[in-house]
């Protein structure tokens, strides 16, 4: 076996099944685990997807939002076990890779992506 | 005892644990290592050859040949010394596998490194550039070398360009995160000095 292959194989192996597919330009609500000593509880934090990238056990995504007019950006790892969930709201028209573009917006039309005709609803 | 061993660099990846945490590790392919010769000095040290990796026949000149034909053992492509003050614990023909190491070891490695070349100062020395424009003339020159006609001469060390790399690194304290014996590897946090190739392991 080739040294890629080992790797590809480990990367592999840390996979969790069932990961949610979106895509760049969507709007998501992304739920992550937050451990404080033993107590465990679930923060969402919804927010355009701006990024993907990497393959394997190193895929990160990353979802900007405007929070009391400051944009924040959170970065999360895709096969993360505290990512427990990963919710499209809307889906949205891209036409590029990266939305960094949207950080130089400002007011009422930043973040807002074109949605597809159809949507898909969700609580 | 001190432990020692020769692994295989393999890459860099990331192991992601239950919590969350994210660990950049280096993969070391861990092929049992052979005792391939013994030196004792009575009383004072032993020195114990370890070899590893497969080596064609063809490849080996008679004197190499030869010497591992007397001991007894095939052909290995990568042989190190490593010193002990006792040798009564190991026997030619022994192997040595990765379960010597235990997780959460601290480990010191030891690779070479990537060849650079002939490089500069600024690549080899960390030295700062000259300005690139306004004029300047001294773009990526060392500058200056000395004194003038005190003492008259460049006195020895001083850092100036040539061959960069291509030499052995000590990296210590790394820590073992994982050991997977099924596979022969060994996973050791942080990086690992050079391209992919042999690595020697101590603790």
């Amino acid at each position: 076996m080739s040294s890629s292959q080992i790797i590809e194989q480990i990367e592999n192996s840390q996979l969790k099944e069932n990961v949610p597919s979106f895509n760049v330009g969507d709007t998501v609500v992304v739920a992550t685990a937050i451990i404080e000593g033993k107590k465990r509880r679930i923060q969402k934090f919804e927010g355009t997807v701006v990024k993907k990238t990497g393959t394997r056990i190193r895929e990160s995504f990353t979802v900007r939002r405007i929070i009391d007019k400051i944009g924040v950006e959170k970065t999360f790892l895709l096969h993360s076990p505290l990512v427990e969930s990963v919710l499209v709201i809307k889906e949205g028209i891209a036409r590029r890779a990266r939305l960094h573009y949207l950080r130089d917006r400002v007011g009422a039309k930043a973040n807002r992506m074109k949605a597809k005709e159809k949507q898909i609803i969700a609580s | 005892m001190k432990k020692f061993f020769i692994g295989k660099k393999i890459g860099m990846t990331q192991l992601v644990n239950e919590e969350g945490l994210v660990t950049p590790v280096t993969v070391l392919q861990a092929e049992p290592c052979v005792v391939v010769d013994l030196h004792e000095v009575e009383g004072e040290f032993a020195t114990v050859v370890l070899g590893t990796g497969e080596v064609k026949d063809k490849k080996l000149n008679k004197p190499r040949r030869g010497f591992f034909e007397k001991k007894g053992v095939s052909a290995k492509k990568y042989l190190k010394g490593f010193r002990v003050s006792n040798g009564n614990d190991y026997v030619v023909g022994a192997e040595i596998t990765a379960d010597i190491f235990n997780v959460d070891e601290k480990v010191t490695v030891r690779a070479k490194t990537i060849g650079r070349g002939f490089t500069g100062t600024i690549k080899r020395h960390n030295f700062s550039r000259g300005p690139m424009a306004h004029g300047s003339k001294s773009h990526r020159i060392p500058g200056s070398i000395g004194a003038g006609t005190t003492p008259g001469r460049v006195y020895k060390g001083v850092r100036m360009a040539g061959h960069y790399g291509d030499a052995f690194v000590t990296i210590k304290n790394l820590a073992v995160v994982k050991i997977d014996s099924e596979n022969k590897l060994i996973f050791v946090a942080g990086a690992v000095p050079g391209k992919s190739g042999f690595v020697e392991i101590f603790s």
